[in-house]
């Protein structure tokens, strides 16, 4: 029998865990990340000959789920905007796990911007353009469910890109979406009977798979409360708020609010320990941006932004140097505020009075 | 592309048909009894020779004549009946075996005897030291991680005999040799090879060339699945050595 060296057993390795893709069009090409739900694959797509990018997730889920995801991924694969990652494709692979064919991105991950150090004001300005992408599924009816650092691309020329849609729930008040697609009623009742199911991280999907709401799909550190306990009725579009709440807290600290992948831990820490965490990473952080992340990770989601608009503009009221809905200030913070925002007019007026009083001195003599 | 879904029945679902080999040695049925002491040591027999060989640095006689001791002394006294997964994993607990057999062996020198339940499994032991002179000292408190990845790699070495032994027999000897340049090449070349490469130098297809290597992956896939099936007690236990092992998710 041929000895195999290290080098081949982890090959092999991951020869076993590449996805069958001979019954789909696509081809493998490599893999290019993974992650705690699943890898992407860089795959060409035989049909139109382009390149995609293949999310195959890690477990095979039951079959009612993945027809759930599979029917819903559809639905989201309908959203248009210059920041979402279209899915192209959805379906199951030979061994049940199913997979989203996307665009093919390329750029840095949003965690992996944040390491270079940019500066705050540029961070704020490529999470607004997040919050964009955001407000708009949810003008449409979707919530992302897994907003993380990275799931957000961001481009050479600046361009910002969410990705990985794949677990995005489709909200059950199609009246009230703005009507994107065509849903026929039937199928609109159909999703609105469905309690989708929410996720969990790999350690725990064993143990809630099981449970009457099923297999539960996200990221600890960034997910809600309520998503964790699998409240899958009370989601909505301030789940998203609260992901978004903890992608500042990872741009403001340069990490996750929550260190641990266990389930149990989300929602238990509290206001004063984020804001204590915040400012142990960085004493500079203003208090308004600190009071925006808190309110937007708020373990209540009726003490959270009530939108996701709501907190992109309190994002760029901060940037321009005007109060934020979330933090009341003191008389001093008000002036700082009002000098830093007016450091122009200042200047020239203290120019003014400096050039008076040399020439009162002067004149004096 | 017709040839591609030929083997395996339906595709590489689980669970495998294999009953555990580990339940099986507590079998009243004599043949099946030694059909599964044979696939365990079989699985076991090298990272079990090589442990002996680091651990307690014998030379590869006293190895060998361990080895075969400890495999008999297995069987004689029926052992892994005394398993319990709710406990540890089957790997541990073989290795805390040959621990306290190497230990009594150690104190009643030279008391090795062979005989019982008789189970003939022949051992390259050559093979197994030709192998032990690629390998780097191991300290002693990372005998247990050792002992892992030798498991591992037995584990692959047989999923690959019987790959081979399946692929060849059912015909399909290019999809075997395919699957042998793309994946066990160790020449340090075969990282650069890509399908259009293969495709050129077995004057195929590039689409040949995924299909076929698709079912080599998928068949060893399910070879190695249905070895850590056999070689695991419960269901439970295998879905966990998959995960840990494989890092595959199993319904």
């Amino acid at each position: 029998m041929k000895w195999l060296s290290d080098r081949i057993v982890q090959r092999l390795r991951e020869e076993i865990d590449l996805p069958d893709l001979s019954a789909t069009k696509y081809r493998l090409i490599q893999k290019l990340d993974s992650g705690g739900m699943g890898a992407v694959y860089l795959a060409a797509d035989g049909d139109l000959g382009r390149r995609v990018a293949l999310k195959v997730m890690n477990a095979a889920p039951s079959a009612e789920l993945a027809q759930r995801m599979l029917r819903e991924a559809r639905i989201v694969a309908r959203l248009e905007h210059p920041a979402i990652v279209p899915i192209h494709d959805v379906g199951q692979l030979p061994d049940g796990r199913v997979f989203y064919a996307m665009k093919y991105v390329q750029g840095r991950r949003l965690d992996r911007v944040v390491r270079n150090k940019n500066p705050l004001p540029e961070l704020l300005r490529i999470f607004q353009r997040v919050c964009e992408a955001v407000a708009f599924a949810h003008a449409h009816g979707v919530i992302h469910r897994d907003l993380k650092p990275e799931n957000i691309m961001v481009g050479p020329f600046g361009e910002v890109l969410v990705m990985d849609w794949g677990i995005a729930k489709v909200l059950l008040e199609p009246s009230k979406a703005e009507p994107i697609f065509q849903v026929s009623t039937a199928t609109a009742n159909t999703i609105e009977q469905q309690s989708l199911l929410s996720s969990l991280g790999e350690r725990q999907l064993d143990s809630v798979a099981e449970t009457a709401l099923g297999t539960v799909m996200g990221t600890p550190p960034y997910m809600a409360p309520e998503q964790a306990l699998g409240e899958t009725n009370e989601l909505d579009e301030r789940t998203d708020v609260y992901a978004l709440g903890a992608i500042l807290y990872f741009l403001l600290c340069g990490r996750p609010p929550l260190e641990t992948l266990e389930l149990t831990q989300v929602g238990q820490t509290f206001a004063d320990q984020t804001r204590q965490a915040l400012r142990q990473a960085y004493s500079k952080i203003p208090r308004s941006i600190e009071a925006v992340c808190l309110k937007a990770m708020a373990r209540d989601r009726n003490h959270r932004y009530v939108n996701v608009d709501a907190l992109a503009s309190d994002v760029g009221r901060f940037l321009d140097n005007l109060p934020v809905s979330a933090y009341r200030e003191g008389l001093s913070e008000r002036a700082e505020r009002w000098l830093a925002r007016n450091h122009f007019l200042v200047f020239l007026i203290a120019a003014y009075l400096l050039m008076r009083i040399f020439l009162l001195l002067v004149s004096g003599r | 592309m017709t040839d591609d879904t030929s083997l395996g029945g339906d595709r590489d679902k689980f669970p495998a048909t294999r009953l555990s080999a580990i339940v099986s040695t507590g079998s009243h049925d004599l043949k099946e009894r030694q059909r599964a002491y044979e696939s365990l040591i079989l699985a076991y027999w090298k990272p079990v020779y090589k442990t002996v060989r680091l651990k307690w640095n014998k030379s590869n006689e006293d190895a060998k004549d361990l080895t075969q001791a400890f495999f008999t002394r297995v069987m004689e006294k029926g052992f892994f009946d005394r398993y319990d997964p709710a406990k540890a994993r089957f790997r541990t607990f073989l290795r805390t075996c040959l621990e306290r057999f190497v230990s009594n062996e150690e104190k009643a020198a030279g008391r090795i005897k062979r005989g019982g339940d008789a189970v003939t499994v022949p051992l390259d032991f050559e093979g197994a030291e030709e192998e032990l002179k690629h390998t780097e000292p191991v300290a002693v408190d990372a005998i247990e991680t050792y002992f892992e990845a030798e498991w591992v790699r037995s584990l692959f070495s047989l999923s690959i005999a019987s790959l081979q032994a399946e692929l060849e027999s059912n015909g399909k000897v290019i999809h075997f040799r395919l699957f042998e340049r793309y994946a066990l090449d160790d020449s340090g070349v075969s990282q650069e090879i890509n399908y259009q490469e293969l495709a050129k130098e077995y004057g195929l297809t590039v689409s040949q060339i995924t299909n076929y290597l698709a079912l080599a992956r998928r068949e060893f896939r399910r070879i190695v699945l249905e070895k850590l099936h056999e070689l695991t007690a419960t269901e439970e236990e295998f879905r966990r050595e998959a995960r840990a092992l494989l890092g595959v998710d199993i319904k």
